[in-house]
């Protein structure tokens, strides 16, 4: 069982906040899922390293190289911000 | 004048019918689409299938289709008559995928009020077509679910049986379908959600091999597992449609040109592989007997059926939930209140992420985002996150040495028909279980559909074909033949 601390603690991490009954079925959800996951506990590891005996990844990656873009995309884009002004996206002061 | 006898058959068409349909004159675009929008209107307010139909989008598309095909049948082009099959045919579009200038809400709060600022390529590929976009339909929220009890919006009734789900996430699109809302429709699937939703409602949906299909425009739950597939009628509208969509895209760095082989296969000619571990514990009984038919009748016809093993089967929806909230914690870090969707504001930066996130995300997206944060963190890692990836190979494994004995796997698509609404709504782990047998296919990429093979009273059952990677016409060819049969 993982305590509300905890749940607390993950949910800053994560950015999110909580209300008290959030957290709540959050600390019975998540221990009772997280109990669940000990079954991966069964599998042995040796059994792991035998098999995983190399990933095989391609790589394809385009050239790096800039595409012209209609304008309007750019405006869409900017448009689906929030906060905006004179075609910029306005941020809260960070400093 | 055309009566509502006619608008009952046109909606039982499937794409190659339509097509003949405008080749002959026999109706036109805008005729056919005025008679889907007019069954929306009719079924919607019980069935809910769509939250958003795109009434002038579709009739401004259809017109232009008509125009095309006019055009195309007068010979001035040149081209002998031909037009793209898909011209003029409507479908309906899950609200996870991009459509330019429409809202896309993922089913989110946080997101109710974003219009797609560009479209995904997939739509790019069926406007290219002259396909007819009717709306967007309800999904869990952000895709997170099985049943659309999830949605921000509201729940999305079985129509075959309206006190059940239509199944999750893309539930909304099988419904559609189901309910004749439209002829077809696109889904994504992350660990069952176009199958799922389409064994329950009783239509058709493919999820492609992983690769096979362009993300871009989709919005990201599970990166490594999210993929876009067709949600349809018949195995030959699946192919149609997958046949559209298919092919690699500079915009998703994971697509894959594909080398979908094109050689035909014969029921009596191939190999199907029945995994045990797949009618075990928990599955319901009738189910079983429909899927175990659904296999005689495959050996009547001369398949050859191979018992097999998928050991580390019985790890993967432990093994999914804990990589699908990893991902899903790192992906919807994007939600900020910053660059799109919901803004609560607040004194600080920090708070209004807080606030932003704690109040645009339902309790599940949550609980993904939770549970996600943990597997990745520091003196967790280890144990669930590194483990998960390890065992994600050896499932992985099952299959490629289970391919080397068998063409095709047929398993049920879930143990289970359409459950009451509200049935599952408190427990989370019983819901993460219904994709049990879809999943672990996930995991390893592979490309699966679910058919119809039969029913429990009023409630269809799908039939899971799992095919070898970029073997999509392999499952269609078998499917197809099984679908004439039943």
């Amino acid at each position: 069982m993982i305590s509300k601390d905890e749940v607390r603690h993950i949910a800053k991490l994560a950015r999110l906040e909580l209300t008290e009954s959030e957290t709540a079925k959050m600390q019975k959800d998540l221990s009772s899922i997280l109990d669940y996951f000990d079954l991966l506990k069964k599998v042995k590891s040796e059994k792991l390293k035998a098999k995983n005996s190399g990933l095989k990844f391609k790589s394809n990656l385009r050239k790096d190289e800039v595409k012209e873009k209609p304008a309007s995309l750019a405006n869409n884009l900017i448009q689906a911000a929030p906060d905006k002004k004179d075609g910029y996206i306005k941020v809260k002061s960070i400093l | 004048m055309v009566n509502s006898d006619f608008f009952m058959n046109i909606l039982d068409l499937t794409i190659t019918q339509l097509h003949e349909g405008f080749r002959n004159k026999n109706f036109t675009s805008v005729e056919v689409t005025k008679a889907y929008l007019e069954n929306i209107k009719k079924t919607d307010k019980e069935i809910g299938a769509y939250l958003l139909v795109t009434e002038g989008l579709a009739l401004n598309q259809a017109e232009k289709a008509d125009k095309l095909i006019s055009l195309a049948l007068s010979g001035v082009e040149g081209n002998g008559g031909d037009f793209p099959l898909l011209m003029g045919v409507p479908f309906s579009v899950k609200d996870a995928i991009l459509v330019e200038g429409q809202k896309a809400t993922a089913g989110s709060k946080i997101l109710e009020n974003y219009v797609a600022p560009y479209d995904a390529t997939v739509i790019k590929k069926l406007k290219t077509q002259g396909a007819v976009i009717l709306g967007k339909t309800n999904l869990d929220e952000f895709a997170m679910g099985v049943s659309t009890e999830n949605s921000a919006f509201k729940v999305t009734k079985n129509p075959n049986d309206l006190t059940r789900v239509s199944g999750g996430s893309s539930g909304g699109s099988a419904a559609s379908v189901a309910a004749k809302q439209a002829v077809y429709s696109l889904g994504s699937d992350t660990g069952g959600s176009i199958r799922l939703p389409a064994s329950f409602c009783g239509v058709v949906g493919l999820n492609p091999t992983y690769g096979a299909v362009s993300r871009s425009g989709l919005i990201s739950m599970a990166s490594s597992l999210d993929q876009i597939g067709p949600i349809t009628k018949t195995v030959e509208d699946c192919r149609i449609v997958f046949d559209a969509i298919k092919g690699k895209d500079p915009l998703d760095a994971t697509s894959i040109e594909s080398q979908i082989s094109n050689f035909k296969s014969e029921i009596k000619n191939i190999k199907i592989g029945v995994p045990k571990e797949y009618f075990g514990r928990g599955i319901n009984s009738n189910v079983k007997k429909i899927i175990e038919d659904a296999i005689k009748k495959a050996k009547k016809h001369g398949a050859k059926i191979v018992p097999i093993s998928l050991p580390n089967s019985k790890y993967a929806v432990a093994c999914y939930y804990i990589i699908v909230p990893s991902e899903v914690s790192a992906n919807l870090a994007r939600f900020d209140g910053i660059k799109y969707g919901l803004y609560e504001d607040a004194e600080n930066l920090l708070d209004g992420y807080m606030k932003t996130r704690g109040r645009g995300f339902g309790i599940e997206v949550k609980r993904r985002i939770m549970l996600g944060t943990y597997s990745l963190s520091s003196g967790y890692y280890d144990a669930y996150y590194k483990k998960a990836q390890e065992v994600r190979q050896i499932i992985k494994e099952d299959f490629i040495d289970a391919f080397k004995k068998v063409d095709l796997i047929f398993s049920p698509v879930s143990p289970i028909p359409a459950f009451k609404i509200g049935e599952k709504t408190d427990d989370a782990l019983s819901m993460y279980l219904m994709d049990i047998y879809t999943c672990p296919v996930k995991l390893a990429g592979l490309p699966a559909i679910s058919l119809p093979v039969g029913n429990i009273g009023k409630l269809p059952v799908g039939l899971q074909i799992i095919g070898k990677y970029f073997e999509e016409n392999k499952i269609f060819n078998i499917a197809s033949q099984l679908e004439k049969m039943l």
